[in-house]
């Protein structure tokens, strides 16, 4: 539907691409894993390799987690707008698909948080 | 009964002599021009003078009753402030539930203020009018009176020294600032229906009483008497929104879809800004007077099931999701402060991880859940911080397009998996925390995307800098004062040493 | 479904004659004690006459007063010079 209004009612989004200086946001989330209380976001570069990506950028977010360590990436599920994917590490986050708000979801079989509480 | 009152005009005609006899019809101007606001939404009204006043104070009893009150709360506060009345409440802890309200509550009674201002202009209808203007009245006293009262804490404890800066500015803040925002942006009905119905009817009984109830039961005199004295009027503000809901239904079997549709849409997003008080009730207050979950069965379950079993009637229906939000009163108070114990570091007021008894009334309260879900987690953060690693959330979170809460909402049929929604709106991606958020977004996209997402402005560079420490100052926290966890904290220190004088005294 | 009306009061001196009246006006009506309030639920309808507070009162009492201890009601309002209603439609 389109806004009830007394005129022209057309204004810009707030969050274009074009506002991030050369980023992309991309948002993750570790599922089960709820000690991080809420999916993260991050403005990255779309020409960044997706083993980067694993290998700098999720351990900054998540290495608190004494789970992190265990991860065996090879098991991890995927799913990226949710839909199932399988990530190529040698290519890019834009060449994976990953566009501009994209949500990244990983699972880490396993691995059940905190006292198995999901945490 | 005295002979000098049954000379007086009844109470409802001194109420339409006041209404309906000072208003008249523009006769140099067409209506439609004066009035050029209160059409546009598609409510049809045939005739104005079909509302009914529910409460007919009249401008001599209104200025009576509320100097009255005044005088009343006055008196409360000076005497709260000779007697260094902040000594008697139970624990500093409690204190940053008066934070969050000065910070993220009181700057709405001054938006209250603003939207009554405004709408009390644009209503033909003369009793609506009068209503909504003595209600921005009402609503300036309410910010003053908050301000007021809390000043006094703000001489001992950090965090309460740049409220109204901080509402236009803090992250979690944009919670209770874009609900009003978006209030205010829309038509006069829709603001009644939002602000004087679903808010103020049907939630603030969850916002306010209890709370206040608690407030008392924590030692706080001061914080008791301004929100009694706030609610006295809120009273007569829930019956104007019951009033203006069951006028738009009696006047247009057209308005009908109109109304329930900002009924769901701001019962919802009332339902999402409560996750604040839900926390505040079940973890700010030392003394507890009843959880999260008992104050949503009495008061909305049962009050609610009363008034919308009346509105039936008129062919409205209770809110849509009414049963989710059910289902969530078992999670939500634990969600959103695990939300603010992640993120206490860009926060203006302390989380900590209750202590063992509190911990056990949470158990007691919420059987299902707080063992299940939340107790373990709780109980590895207290290991971790006394250990000398405080956890704290370093990278900033995905929030949700319309409630603007960090995405820490989970699917009530697997509450440990993270609720996800997603719109496409011309090329772009718009994520939402519920199917509530995804509603609201999808019947007005041109709206929502204009939403100023605080961790999206950071990232674009907005809000003082690419740090962390840079936006805190830009939020003007004192670092290491008005943030960070409790235990440690200047507020602790300062009420240890009070205690401790106490003992030896 | 219930069709609970109710009225919540500030527990203080000015509103226990209030609280005392309905009581005994109302009574089918349940007193809940919370911290600092009280809140009074009833099936269906609820009544404050005026007679009866100031009986209690012994003094003349305007209904308006209510206005001064009320801390929150449920359900629809009939405000008059000599009683306060609150009720659900049945
Ligand atoms: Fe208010
Ligand atoms: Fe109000
Ligand atoms: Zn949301």
């Amino acid at each position: 539907m389109s806004v009830a209004s007394i005129g022209k009612y057309e204004f810009e989004p707030l969050d274009k691409v074009e506002n991030f200086h050369g980023n992309q946001l991309t948002y993750f989330n570790w599922e089960q894993h709820l000690l991080f209380c809420a999916p993260v976001c991050l403005p990255l570069p779309p020409e960044m390799p997706f083993a980067a990506l694993v290998q700098e950028v999720l351990p900054g977010v998540y290495n608190k987690h004494p789970d992190f360590q265990k991860i065996n990436w090879d098991e991890v599920t995927w799913t990226l707008d949710q839909a199932d994917f399988t990530p190529d590490m040698g290519k890019s986050l834009a060449d994976n698909g990953l566009g501009h708000k994209s949500l990244l979801r990983f699972w880490t079989p396993g691995l059940d948080g905190i006292k198995g509480s999901h945490s | 009964m005295s002979g000098k009152r049954k000379s007086k005009l009844g109470i409802k005609q001194r109420y339409s002599m006041l209404t309906r006899g000072l208003g008249w019809d523009t006769t140099y101007q067409d209506m439609d021009k004066v009035f050029p606001y209160d059409n546009y939404e598609g409510i049809i009204i045939h005739d104005w003078d079909g509302w009914e006043d529910p409460f007919r104070l009249t401008m001599d009893a209104y200025w009576k009753f509320q100097s009255e009150k005044e005088k009343k709360l006055y008196a409360v506060i000076d005497s709260f402030a000779q007697n260094n009345g902040h000594l008697g409440i139970t624990d500093a802890r409690y204190v940053n539930a008066l934070k969050l309200f000065l910070t993220g509550v009181s700057p709405l009674e001054y938006q209250a203020a603003r939207g009554f201002t405004h709408v009390g202009r644009q209503f033909r209808g003369v009793g609506p009018r009068v209503a909504c203007q003595m209600q921005a009245i009402d609503e300036l006293r309410h910010v003053q009176t908050q301000i007021h009262s809390m000043s006094h804490y703000n001489k001992y404890f950090d965090g309460l020294h740049s409220a109204p800066h901080m509402h236009d500015r803090v992250w979690y803040l944009s919670v209770p600032k874009s609900f009003f925002d978006d209030a205010r942006t829309a038509g006069p009905f829709e603001f009644l229906t939002s602000i004087s119905f679903a808010f103020e009817y049907v939630l603030t009984n969850l916002l306010f009483v209890p709370f206040m109830s608690g407030a008392a039961f924590n030692g706080d005199m001061a914080t008791v008497t301004f929100g009694f004295s706030a609610q006295s009027d809120e009273a007569r503000h829930m019956t104007l929104g019951l009033e203006v809901i069951k006028f738009m239904l009696e006047q247009d079997e057209r308005n009908i879809p109109i109304v329930q549709r900002w009924m769901d849409k701001w019962f919802w997003r009332g339902t999402r800004m409560l996750a604040l008080v839900a926390m505040m009730m079940d973890y700010m207050l030392p003394k507890r007077v009843m959880s999260w979950r008992e104050a949503w069965d009495i008061y909305f379950t049962e009050a609610g099931g009363a008034l919308f079993a009346d509105l039936a009637r008129y062919g409205i229906k209770p809110p849509k999701y009414a049963d989710i939000a059910t289902k969530e009163a078992e999670h939500i108070s634990h969600q959103a402060w695990h939300i603010f114990y992640n993120y206490t570091h860009a926060a203006a007021f302390h989380t900590w991880v209750p202590e063992k008894d509190e911990l056990d009334w949470l158990s007691e309260k919420y059987p299902n859940t707080f063992d299940k879900y939340y107790r373990p987690r709780l109980e590895y953060l207290d290991k971790e911080e006394k250990a000398g690693r405080r956890f704290y959330n370093d990278t900033l979170p995905m929030l949700c397009q319309v409630c603007q809460i960090p995405m820490g909402f989970t699917d009530m049929d697997d509450p440990t998996t993270i609720s996800f929604e997603v719109s496409e709106y011309n090329g772009d991606k718009y994520h939402t925390c519920s199917l509530g958020c995804r509603d609201i977004f999808d019947y007005e996209p041109a709206k929502y995307v204009q939403a100023w997402l605080p961790v999206h402005q950071i990232y674009q560079g907005n809000c003082g800098g690419a740090e962390v420490p840079d936006v805190l100052k830009w939020y003007n926290f004192n670092l290491g004062a008005d943030n960070l966890e409790y235990n440690g904290s200047p507020d602790q220190k300062l009420w240890d040493e009070w205690q401790a004088h106490r003992k030896k005294a | 479904m219930s069709r609970i009306v109710s009225i919540t009061l500030q527990n203080n001196d000015d509103a226990r004659p209030i609280i005392e009246a309905i009581e005994k006006d109302n009574p089918e009506a349940t007193v809940n004690i919370y911290p600092a309030m009280v809140k009074i639920d009833c099936e269906g309808r609820l009544i404050i006459k005026q007679e009866t507070v100031e009986e209690l009162l012994g003094r003349e009492w305007d209904v308006q007063e209510l206005h001064l201890s009320l801390v929150s009601i449920a359900g629809n309002v009939d405000e008059e010079d000599d009683y306060f209603e609150l009720s659900w439609n049945v």
